[in-house]
């Protein structure tokens, strides 16, 4: 496989010690997490002639929370969806630059997208769960990859819906069809289908945008219980949360990531100006 | 424009909608009422003594025994009748020859009427057609035969200026001072002891085929073939019309090809039902071959061709209605597009789909011009599922169009005419009812 220069230089950093930088002391050290799980170089996006994403350099630790902040069409749900390709659904968006999962370059030519997707899950902002029973919901993934045992089936879905915090509450309906849980329901649901298939790395672009506080709390608290299991990737437009749930945060504006620091030390004391003047409020 | 103006048009507005909703259903009505009614009259009817013998001896429906103690009570009344005929035939025979030619062809229409009346008269050969075999077998078709016995029809000429006008006069005073002006009064006296009317419900009207073009027996053949040719046409254009739609949808880039097909398609849409007709004659049986002659397979295809569009369009409103985020989560969860396609685009556009296939499931069972030179023959027995490859059935859209145009007795079987009507009305409606529960069940399983 024909690798771009970038791509060959950034396998060999990743080689090299945990990049500890970005996270902050105080919080309780993840063992076996801190490496470089995506790594961008030089990575832009681009919808025809427009470039959304802009050259950005960036190294997503393992089992972290990453969060992604900034301004309506700042192009953070852009560069959250490239990471497992979900963009190849929009006509003409291409890229440039490298975007390496695992040493792999996700845009190279011999990259199995359903495969990548298969370890790179993402949860959507609406709650999209399909017109099918919660077991089916779940159980959907699993099957795509070849589970067809009743028994592991089960087990998958029990395992899955717990691992959400789901399951006391419907353990008791399964056969029941998805669409009449409620929203934040559902989106635990999609995260627990998400986690069904196994995959590495949880993309979740504004989870908990269309829910309601109790339901948000939900979710957050759902993210501490998964930091550590998976890299976790969440794009939002509130900060609090951000400064909630994540270890590391990413500031993007007008397609350009500004600055990425650890959370604490972002919104407390930004090095750069424009990041101190968005998170102070002084525009959105 | 101030409230009050706004109030008024509101409440104007409403009351043309109801306005149009309350014709729409006095036009149905309208339409539905003669249908019903009428077409019922084909099942339930005053059935005659002829009736049962007819039934008895071409389709063995009835019991023996009680049909031989009717005849036997009838024979009497009627042995009355012949004895009158008779007793004519000698005083004609006495008569000298200059009277006997003032009787002759009077006389004839007499014994005319009465063989309509009451089936071949003693002495008689049994006619080749079946319709001549049998009086008649429903009571109101026989209280007209009586009329004409009872009365010959003549027409007034004495205006020019006007139309003749037809005026009825008494047979029983042509033959004055004879023998036979008894019968007449004989005959009207005793009529319901020849015939011995009853209610009957003939269901063997849905489930017989016909006898002497329609002119007896039932439509179990059409109905049949209706069937036939609807369903044949589904199988063929339902999943082409599907499949064609998930390609438009999914995989083509729009481009000009791409938008070349989707109006082709449209067009296609609105070609008379004719001209694809005349299309499935002449390539599916004349450069295809795919049967000797009329068929029903060439006739699905042909129906198949037609309703195709339809679908396509219906197919492709349903999956382009699927929201994004089905397809997305799909995909995200590591499915490959056809997967998405199967397990969660297609299911969830479902409802959508049906819809465009009972709308075509109707059309494909009422057209005519599709079927008349590729499937539909205007007579004919029910075919095996077997014949279907090689043999044209009846079908009730031709048959329906056939008994009103070109049948050479239409006249006197109009109501086999509204029974298939009602007959057809009825399979589209069951067809259709059939599908849009099957659409039920899949919307209340997509709604939980």
């Amino acid at each position: 496989m024909p690798m771009s220069l970038e791509a060959t230089e950034i396998k060999k950093n990743s080689q090299s010690a945990a990049l500890d930088i970005y996270l902050p002391p105080e919080r309780k050290k993840i063992s076996g997490g801190g490496v470089p799980h995506v790594v961008a170089k030089n990575f832009s996006i681009y919808y025809g002639e427009f470039e959304a994403v802009k050259k950005v350099n960036a190294d997503i630790l393992s089992k972290y929370v990453t969060a992604i902040i900034g301004p309506s069409g700042c192009g953070k749900s852009t560069f959250l969806r490239a990471i497992n390709r979900m963009n190849d659904l929009i006509p003409n968006c291409h890229t440039t630059g490298a975007l390496m999962f695992d040493g792999e370059d996700v845009y190279g030519k011999f990259i199995d997208e359903v495969l990548l997707r298969k370890k790179i899950g993402m949860v959507f902002q609406k709650p999209n769960p399909f017109p099918k029973s919660i077991y089916d919901n779940i159980a959907y993934g699993p099957r795509l990859h070849g589970v067809k045992d009743k028994k592991t089936l089960d087990g998958l879905v029990e395992k899955s819906l717990r691992k959400a915090a789901l399951w006391d509450e419907v353990s008791d309906r399964l056969d029941k069809n998805a669409l009449g849980l409620s929203g934040g329901q559902q989106q635990r649901l999609c995260v627990a289908r998400t986690l069904a298939v196994e995959p590495e790395i949880l993309l979740l672009d504004e989870p908990t945008s269309a829910l309601d506080p109790k339901a948000t709390a939900k979710i957050e608290d759902l993210i501490q219980e998964l930091r550590g299991s998976y890299t976790i990737m969440i794009v939002t437009h509130n900060m609090q949360q951000a400064s909630r749930v994540s270890d590391s945060t990413m500031f993007f504006y007008e397609g350009v990531l500004v600055e990425h620091a650890p959370t604490a030390q972002l919104f407390t004391r930004p090095k750069d100006q424009m990041t101190e003047d968005y998170i102070t409020g002084r525009f959105s | 424009m101030n409230l009050g103006t706004r109030k008024l048009l509101d409440r104007s507005f409403t009351a043309l909608g109801i306005g149009s909703i309350v014709i729409m259903g006095l036009a149905l009505l309208v339409v539905l009422f003669p249908i019903v009614t009428k077409g019922v009259g084909a099942v339930v009817f005053k059935g005659t003594i002829e009736h049962r013998k007819l039934l008895f001896t071409e389709f063995h429906h009835g019991a023996a025994r009680e049909l031989e103690k009717e005849v036997a009570l009838s024979s009497n009344y009627r042995q009355k009748a012949f004895d009158m005929l008779a007793s004519f035939d000698k005083e004609l025979e006495q008569m000298p020859p200059e009277r006997q030619d003032q009787y002759r062809d009077s006389y004839e229409q007499v014994k005319a009427a009465l063989r309509a009346l009451l089936g071949p008269l003693p002495g008689e050969e049994q006619p080749e057609l079946a319709r001549f075999r049998f009086g008649q077998t429903r009571w109101d078709k026989a209280e007209e035969k009586l009329h004409n016995l009872l009365y010959e029809q003549k027409w007034d000429y004495s205006n020019p200026d006007v139309i003749a006008k037809p005026y009825d006069v008494s047979r029983a005073a042509s033959f004055a001072g004879t023998s036979l002006v008894r019968l007449f009064p004989y005959v009207e006296e005793n009529i319901d002891k020849m015939m011995l009317p009853e209610w009957t419900f003939y269901w063997g009207f849905i489930t017989d085929n016909s006898l002497d073009a329609h002119f007896f027996g039932g439509i179990w053949p059409e109905i049949q073939g209706t069937i036939f040719l609807a369903i044949g046409a589904m199988v063929f254009a339902f999943p082409l019309g599907v499949i064609a739609a998930v390609y438009f949808t999914e995989y083509a880039r729009d481009g000009f090809l791409t938008s070349m097909l989707r109006s082709a398609n449209s067009t296609l849409a609105g070609v008379p039902s004719i001209v694809f007709g005349l299309f499935g004659l002449a390539f599916f049986i004349n450069t295809l071959h795919v049967s000797e002659s009329k068929s029903v397979l060439a006739g699905s295809l042909t129906l198949a061709i037609m309703i195709l569009p339809t679908i396509i369009r219906a197919s492709e409103e349903a999956i382009l209605s699927v929201p994004k985020t089905y397809k997305e989560a799909s995909l995200g969860l590591g499915s490959t597009k056809w997967n998405t396609i199967v397990t969660v685009i297609l299911p969830a556009a479902m409802p959508g789909i049906l819809t465009g296939g009972v709308i075509s499931l109707g059309r494909a069972a009422g057209e005519t011009a599709p079927i008349i030179f590729t499937a539909a023959v205007s007579v004919g027995a029910a075919i095996g599922l077997g014949d279907v490859l090689s043999s044209p059935t009846p079908a009730l859209s031709w048959n329906i169009y056939n008994l009103a145009s070109e049948h050479e007795a239409a006249a006197e079987i109009r109501h086999v005419q509204y029974g298939m009507v009602l007959a057809l009305v009825t399979v589209v409606l069951l067809l259709n009812l059939s599908a849009i529960i099957l659409r039920a069940r899949i919307s209340k399983k997509l709604k939980g």
